[in-house]
């Protein structure tokens, strides 16, 4: 059980909500409260990552099986309180733990009801980690859903003009889609007799065929507003441009993922027969999606809206090549999920950058930032370039392999992908040319200030880790390659028995 | 002992109830309004002491010839109407104090509508649920009017008696149709004349009158009619019992009909509860989103939740029963908090009830509008908050059932419901400031928010036994 007797995993969950209650009981008035719950959160958080290393190292790369897992009696009736991590999820958990505590570092900029703030993200800490961690379909969906409420809260409190018009979209979008998962989560139960996602994966739990369309579907409309996929993306450009900085970071870094997450946990290994009828479905949502958000993308005037675009554009790649069922195709879609988590937060981080100087989001509000800002203008362009899937940035990796599998599948399916990739480039530099090159004319950025040591500090991590797992990718796939192995093999299993004649169309 | 003595035996939680009711009323009477804290205290010692005595009874024992049942489902309900009553005397305290209401009738009729529930979980046939339901209306009557100078008030009071009577009357319509089809008016007896001779044309009918009236006591729609005006015109303390003891006692009693004395008939009765199961949901859900008022948006909740109880009894088996029993349970936490909460809402000295005057509290009061904030979204059922398992469970028992489209229906709901729960944390949290309210709210209140908020959110730590408490209540209904 855990790592050495200790149950690890539950400690990197819940050590922030022990933070929060620390936070929440501090002494002081108002400003010390706030700046010593600065503080707190930076140190929890900051204890968290490391645990998060700690199980990164001590994580059997060889095996496909749950490590670490823990379990207890929760509710009776077979719903069991039990948390484990395989290849697949947990770098997510890493991931997680490595943009919080620079969310924290980066929200210098929030000075009303700073405790609270704290608390919220904190608590959002510990309930997705434990998406990520639940290895029960009831624990899996609290953690899921309750990840709402702290957001509700971030966006709303501390969100733009228009945050209660987000907020509300982001979270009755969210929840729709996750009602009708939970309904599905129920037939499982009934169905098969156990919540317990290892003993659903086990191949001893069929889901007939006739119910997997249905129960699909159900967990289709919660992680296709999630990821999102066209066309139920629209709360995200909303929530994404009202919420604060480290707000935009944790959606579009570690949400967005649960979406495809979801699709790999569940969809494929629990449904393999309609994963592979629903498909082409799939891929086509998946196409308009690349295509249509990065037309919309390239029509934006305000920064956080072209980035929110961008991701859906990206997330259109993550489910393109889950559903190729391929190793290579699942392997790209994974790293283009922990690539994008960082290279999209990172992005978010760099308009907050000028955001706090100009409080202005508008593309047209800057240009020529190279002169004044140097060491920015190298941040943004690593990200830029990682964002556009430069080889030797972490972001070719995902898109690469994604696409290969795209091609092996369909060629049309790369041709229209691939189209993506292009658009992708074709806005994103537009948006670096427009911001950071050209003449600095404007007069009000004129005594724009360079990075500040503290920007450095959380923006050279992201740098230092966007390139390097764009030249030596080969830790995440040592980590990934045994459990992505075995969800294939899972899948194909699973396809097979039920529908023989699905499975000899391919090789 | 005598059968009298074995069946006294049996009912001693009711009887000491009585008769400590009785007693109270001397007491009242010979010392008059200033009895009335005294007399609440004592209603309390009194509800804890047949709360006690009715948790040691064990197993199903049944006397007056069925006409009374103890098992394990009544008991889980007592406990609930009993917690109720408890808390809302405790609440209702500093509101009569303040609001010059303090006469002693008030602890009172809340102990005689009490015995009334306490009945009604129990009851075994259709005598005793007639005459437990009206010993338990009548006194609500005349709680609802109980602020009798002011007009809302004794409107509220007037209204909830006529309607009553209607529904009553109709009931007593479908009793008697029932008497005359079954020949009995047992409800172990009539289950038998069920399943020997099938649904008669007039036991249908009957059966469809008993529902609407059991309908109308629980708030469903199409019943719904006097529940706004009602909660909205009532004390609030008051509009806080009602929302909380006599639905359960009610909801109990339903629950009990159906699955003892039709248990066979389960496909005819099953259509009209998902019928009015779904339109609670969604008129419940629909409805409240156009409310200012708080105590107006609490009743259309009221309703909506009815809605949900109701899939629970749909589904007509055992895991719909705990169903039920869970989401009472929590649904009664949940609105004794909200209430205290509410209760809480004062200004100048006078009680405030628009939800605008909720603005910006969590500036000013911190930890009260969070757990305000954490009842609504308990309410609106999202994980981990308790409000989230209780939904759980009766949609858990509906799925097993069968009933794809009542399930799907109902979450759909629930996600418009959510609609208005985040409104009032909307104001709490992200509008700007109204004039503060007053701060200083009292232990006891304040004593029962923190509890609300701590079960609430902590809920999902300790469920369990919750959980198996009402599995093995639901259990006893179907031996």
């Amino acid at each position: 059980m855990g790592l050495g007797g200790w149950p690890i995993l539950s400690i990197i969950t819940f050590l922030p909500a022990v933070g929060a209650l620390i936070i929440l009981f501090a002494p002081g008035d108002a400003e010390r409260a706030g700046h010593s719950a600065r503080t707190i959160a930076f140190v929890v958080t900051l204890i968290d990552f490391l645990l998060s290393l700690l199980l990164w190292a001590k994580f059997e790369t060889g095996t496909a099986d749950f490590q670490f897992v823990e379990s207890f009696n929760w509710l009776g009736s077979g719903i069991t309180y039990k948390m484990g991590v395989d290849g697949i999820s947990v770098l997510f958990v890493v991931l997680t733990a490595l943009l919080m505590p620079i969310c924290i570092v980066a929200s210098e900029a929030i000075h009303t009801r700073l405790r609270e703030y704290m608390i919220a993200f904190l608590m959002l800490e510990t309930l997705m980690i434990g998406v990520f961690c639940a290895l029960d379909l009831v624990v899996f969906y609290v953690f899921f859903e309750g990840g709402l409420i702290p957001m509700f809260l971030i966006i709303g409190v501390w969100g733009g003009p228009r945050r209660v018009y987000a907020t509300f979209k982001f979270f009755l979008y969210t929840l729709l889609g996750s009602v009708l998962m939970l309904l599905a989560i129920m037939a499982i139960y009934w169905q098969t007799g156990t919540t317990d996602i290892a003993a659903l994966l086990d191949g001893m739990h069929p889901i007939p065929v006739a119910m997997q369309p249905w129960l699909w579907f159900a967990f289709l409309a919660s992680f296709a507003v999630k990821l999102p996929m066209w066309p139920v993306h629209t709360w995200l450009p909303d929530a994404h441009v009202e919420a604060p900085t480290a707000g935009s970071v944790i959606l579009a870094g570690i949400l967005l993922k649960m979406g495809g997450y979801g699709f790999l946990r569940f969809s494929l290994p629990m449904f393999p027969v309609a994963s592979e009828q629903f498909a082409p479905l799939i891929f086509a949502l998946s196409l308009i999606a690349i295509v249509y958000t990065s037309l919309v993308a390239l029509a934006q005037e305000d920064m956080k809206k072209l980035i929110a675009y961008s991701s859906v554009a990206h997330m259109g790649l993550v489910s393109l090549g889950t559903f190729t069922f391929s190793h290579e195709g699942i392997d790209g879609a994974i790293f283009q999920m922990l690539s994008h988590g960082i290279v999209s937060g990172a992005l978010f981080l760099c308009v907050g950058v000028i955001y706090d100087r100009m409080h202005t989001r508008l593309i047209s509000a800057y240009g020529g930032l190279v002169d004044r800002m140097p060491a920015y203008a190298v941040c943004f362009m690593v990200f830029t370039l990682a964002n556009v899937g430069l080889p030797g940035t972490s972001g070719f990796v995902g898109e690469f392999l994604t696409l290969l599998a795209a091609f092996r599948y369909n060629t049309w399916l790369a041709i229209v992908g691939t189209t993506g990739v292009i658009l992708s480039a074709a806005y994103a530099l537009w948006l670096y040319r427009r911001i950071i090159y050209g003449a600095l004319e404007k007069s009000s950025l004129k005594a724009i200030a360079d990075l500040s040591p503290r920007e450095i500090a959380f923006l050279a991590p992201l740098v230092v880790i966007t390139i390097a797992l764009g030249v030596y990718p080969k830790p995440i796939f040592d980590v990934t390659r045994a459990s992505v192995a075995h969800l294939v093999e899972l899948h194909h299993q699973g396809a097979a028995l039920a529908a023989p004649k699905v499975t000899e169309a391919r090789p | 002992m005598s059968a009298l003595g074995t069946d006294i035996g049996i009912i001693a939680p009711e009887f000491i109830v009585a008769i400590g009711a009785m007693a109270l009323m001397m007491l009242g009477v010979f010392m008059g309004d200033r009895s009335q804290k005294l007399l609440s205290y004592l209603a309390i010692a009194l509800f804890t002491i047949a709360g006690a005595i009715a948790l040691m009874g064990q197993g199903r024992s049944v006397a007056f010839n069925g006409g009374f049942i103890a098992d394990g489902f009544a008991r889980f309900a007592k406990m609930l109407v009993l917690g109720g009553a408890v808390f809302v005397l405790i609440m209702g305290q500093s509101y009569v104090d303040r609001q010059k209401m303090n006469r002693f009738e008030f602890p009172i009729l809340v102990v005689f509508s009490v015995l009334g529930m306490m009945l009604m979980a129990s009851a075994g046939d259709f005598l005793t649920l007639y005459l437990s339901m009206e010993l338990q209306s009548l006194a609500l009557y005349v709680l609802a009017a109980f602020d009798r100078d002011n007009l809302r008030s004794t409107e509220a009071g007037l209204k909830y008696f006529v309607l009553g009577a209607l529904s009553s009357g109709m009931m007593l319509y479908g009793i008697s149709l029932i008497y005359g089809f079954a020949g009995t008016v047992t409800f172990a007896k009539v289950a038998m004349v069920v399943q020997t001779g099938g649904v008669s044309l007039g036991l249908l009918f009957g059966l469809v009158f008993l529902i609407s009236g059991l309908a109308f006591k629980v708030s469903a729609v199409p019943f719904h009619m006097w529940t706004p005006d009602v909660y909205e015109g009532a004390p609030t303390p008051i509009t806080a019992f009602f929302s909380a003891s006599p639905k359960i006692a009610a909801m109990a009693l339903f629950v009990r009909v159906m699955t003892g004395a039709f248990p066979d008939a389960l496909d005819q009765w099953r259509q009209i509860i998902i019928f009015i199961a779904i339109l609670s949901m969604v008129l419940g859900a629909v409805a409240a989103i156009g409310q200012n008022n708080i105590k107006r948006l609490m009743a259309y909740s009221s309703i909506a939740n009815m809605g949900y109880i109701l899939v629970g009894l749909a589904s007509g088996t055992a895991q719909g029963v705990e169903g039920v029993l869970i989401y009472s349970a929590i649904y009664l936490v949940t609105n004794i908090g909200i209430f205290a909460c509410i209760l809480g809402m004062r200004r100048g000295g006078h009680m405030v009830e628009n939800i605008t005057d909720l603005a910006g509290l969590a500036q000013s009061r911190p930890g009260y509008a969070f757990v305000f904030s954490m009842l609504m979204f308990s309410l609106a059922g999202i994980p981990p908050l308790a409000g989230f398992f209780a939904k759980f469970y009766v949609f858990l028992a509906a799925i097993r059932a069968g009933l794809y489209p009542l399930a799907v229906i109902g979450v759909l709901a629930s996600v418009v419901g959510a609609y208005y729960y985040l409104r009032i944390v909307k104001i709490i949290y992200f509008d700007e400031p109204a004039p503060e309210l007053e701060r200083d709210i009292g232990p006891s209140l304040s004593a029962i928010i923190a509890a609300a908020g701590v079960f609430t959110v902590f809920f999902m730590v300790g469920a369990a036994p919750l959980v198996s408490a009402a599995q093995a209540a639901a259990a006893s209904l179907f031996p």
